[in-house]
């Protein structure tokens, strides 16, 4: 690993020389909350100023950028009895991160299990995912982060830079050759000892922070034996199975495909829409049997894909513990929480 | 800027499977109830047609551009390399358009896809092939793999059952099969008056063909069950009852499925995609398998 120090005004000359010729998308303040917080965004910037890198966190995950919840698996030109299929795999230009959290990056790394690995690999998410250059950025715990809990309050790899404000000044971790060569246009410098202090300073007063927490010990197994634990019932009555849920998860990927065909028949689309498996319909089948109809069930599918058959596979969650779920729900569901009720540690 | 290659590398070739389409043509159509048609298709182009091949019990998506498209066992026999059959019935709104369709209609096919029921692990062994209603359908692949290799297998008995006999399925083929000794055994739920066979559910018919066997016979005795859930489940503990190891019983699952390649998440049985480590499962591991059955 390669480690250098810059003066924070150098921050401000990277992003022009990234954005002169680039997409760049970082957290921007949208507004205030109810309580007078900030409200942040992922969006395109062309300003430096308008970069809000000391951002808590965004409603909504970056997914849109690689995983929009519409896009075009392939259109049709029909002639008659007889068509073409044409399949794009809509990869313009290559996007500029600016700003996310280890979080963030790590639930693009989990995405990089299912999508790019396996038999068959998804090319409309691997061609977004391959042209994409991020800069990660440190942050404070909120209330609602259990990312440590889940290991994902650090990130190893899937980055290009990674900066943390170590007081008047960052330090930058870099993980790629192409980082390498931007960061030598600007002023950047070897860290001293003291730089290490302050850096191992600030990451121990960062994890003295968390305050919320998921016991993952044996968790893959507590769930199989809670699987008929009336707690996923109780949860079930309170869900209003709206999806929201999954449209914040920066690792939910689910989806549906639809055909349409054009006014003039001449030709059709097929789109890839994104879905949420609390959503009533999600394994319903032709004849309209329904594999998951109760609110519970789907619920509780959720929580065993996140946390149990993802485990399975991949030894790791499919979940970062970023609490984008729990701040998002209007019926106050929050992971914490329903873990530690199915664990049958009730408050 | 040239951007770094976050991942794992990927072949090209690996990515354009994705949405790989084989263009293809409706060769034939055929009535066999009335929701149930049987359609030949063919892939057009011949070098295509070549190196597509399948394995029995493994399923297609059948694309009719802009109307949809939707999972299909593949019914016909894997050494028939010309065109594959799909039996196919009438539930919604493709499946709509599939029983308009004529001759000469070109439709998209991807796959094939899944797993397939062992037949060469099933060498030397007794069969029991037991089919539900539609289950028949790609019970038609074993059994035609059965046919073709008849003398490596010991007893084999195909059980099914349908609720009337207006939805028996393959009338055509069933002298075939008894040609090549291989026992038929059919019964209905709700006879009309011409009917002469067996009365009931399809564990009357199995009773009689398990009862009494010695361990030999049951320990050399592989299943494959195909039918609704209901069906699959009491079969399956009758067959357990008898003696035969749950990892020698295969079953084919039924979910929702929008890619057929591990993405979408919608055939989840629990955590697992039923598209990449189905349709076909041992019923041990249909056992292990939390909400499955
Ligand atoms: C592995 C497998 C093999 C199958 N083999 C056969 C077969 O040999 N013959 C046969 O008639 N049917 C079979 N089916 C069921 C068949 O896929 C459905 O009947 C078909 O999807 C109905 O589509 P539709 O558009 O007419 O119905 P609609 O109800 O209009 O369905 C809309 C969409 O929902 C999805 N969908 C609905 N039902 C199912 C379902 N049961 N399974 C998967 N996706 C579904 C499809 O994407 C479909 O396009 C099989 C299903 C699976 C999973
Ligand atoms: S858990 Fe909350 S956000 Fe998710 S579907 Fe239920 S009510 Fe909606
Ligand atoms: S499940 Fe909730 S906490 Fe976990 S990654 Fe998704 S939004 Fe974040
Ligand atoms: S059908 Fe999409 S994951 Fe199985």
């Amino acid at each position: 690993m390669i480690f250098k120090v810059c003066e924070q005004e150098e921050l401000r000359r990277l992003f022009d020389i990234l954005a002169a010729d680039n997409t760049v998308v970082g957290p921007v303040q949208t507004g205030l909350d109810r309580n007078g917080s900030a409200l942040n965004a992922f969006k395109p910037v062309a300003d430096y100023t308008n970069l809000n890198l000391g951002y808590t966190t965004t409603k909504l995950s970056a997914k849109s950028y690689f995983l929009p919840f519409r896009e075009s698996l392939a259109s049709f030109q029909i002639d008659g009895n007889d068509w073409q299929k044409t399949v794009d795999y809509h990869c313009d230009r290559p996007i500029v991160f600016f700003g996310l959290h280890a979080c963030d990056i790590n639930a693009l790394n989990k995405l990089d299990k299912v999508l790019m690995g396996n038999t068959y690999p998804m090319p409309y998410y691997a061609a977004k995912r391959k042209n994409m250059f991020i800069i990660g950025i440190d942050c404070q715990p909120q209330p609602f982060c259990f990312c440590r809990s889940m290991g994902s309050d650090t990130v190893l790899h899937g980055f290009d830079l990674f900066i943390t404000d170590i007081g008047n000044r960052y330090f930058i971790e870099i993980q790629s050759a192409t980082a390498y060569n931007i960061l030598a246009r600007i002023k950047t410098r070897p860290p001293e000892e003291v730089d290490h202090l302050q850096y191992m300073a600030i990451a121990a007063h960062k994890n003295k922070q968390f305050t919320s927490r998921v016991d993952t010990t044996d968790l893959t197994k507590i769930l199989d034996m809670e699987f008929q634990s009336p707690v996923w019932k109780q949860w079930g009555d309170k869900c209003l199975g709206c999806g929201t849920c999954a449209n914040v998860c920066p690792t939910c990927y689910c989806y549906g495909v639809e055909e349409t065909v054009d006014i003039g028949l001449r030709s059709a689309q097929k789109v890839k829409t994104l879905y949420s498996c609390n959503i009533v319909d999600f394994a319903e089948v032709a004849g309209g049997h329904n594999f998951r109809s109760e609110r519970h069930t789907r619920l509780k599918y959720r929580y065993y894909h996140k946390h149990r058959g993802f485990v399975e596979a991949y030894e790791e969650s499919l979940c970062v513990g970023c609490g984008r779920c729990g701040e998002a729900c209007l019926a106050g569901i929050t992971v914490p929480e329903v873990i530690a009720s199915v664990r049958g540690e009730e408050s | 800027m040239t951007a770094p290659h976050h991942g794992r590398q990927l072949r090209k070739n690996d990515l354009a499977k994705f949405e790989h389409t084989y263009k293809a043509e409706i060769a034939s159509v055929s009535q066999l109830t009335a929701m149930e048609r049987l359609y030949r298709i063919q892939i057009i182009d011949p070098e295509e047609r070549r190196l597509f091949s399948f394995k029995p019990g493994q399923f297609v998506m059948l694309e009719l551009p802009g109307i949809g498209e939707a999972p299909f066992g593949i019914s016909s026999s894997p050494s028939s390399r010309d065109d594959i059959e799909l039996c196919i019935r009438t539930a919604g709104n493709l499946t709509a358009w599939l029983a308009r369709a004529t001759r000469g209609m070109r439709v998209g096919i991807r796959g094939p896809f899944g797993t397939s029921f062992p037949m060469e692990t099933m060498h030397g062994q007794n069969i029991l092939l037991i089919a539900g209603g539609l289950g028949l359908a790609p019970l038609r692949s074993p059994i035609a793999y059965v046919q073709e290799h008849r003398n490596r297998f010991h007893q084999v008995e195909i059980l099914y059952g349908t609720r009337d006999p207006s939805q028996l399925l393959f009338t055509f083929q069933y002298d075939l099969w008894r040609r090549d000794e291989i026992g038929l055994g059919i019964i209905v739920d709700k006879p009309d008056p011409a009917w002469k066979g067996p009365v009931g559910l399809i564990t009357r018919l199995l009773e009689p063909i398990i009862a009494g066997k010695d361990e030999a016979f049951i320990q050399n005795t592989s299943a494959i069950v195909c039918g609704p859930p209901i069906m699959f489940k009491s079969v399956c503990a009758m067959l357990n009852e008898a003696g035969i190891p749950m990892q020698k019983m295969f079953v084919s699952l039924e979910r929702r499925m929008h890619c057929g390649m591990g993405k979408c998440c919608r055939c989840n049985v629990g955590s697992t995609y039923t598209c990449l480590s189905g349709p076909v499962f041992d019923f041990w591991s249909v056992m292990n398998l939390k909400e499955a059955i």
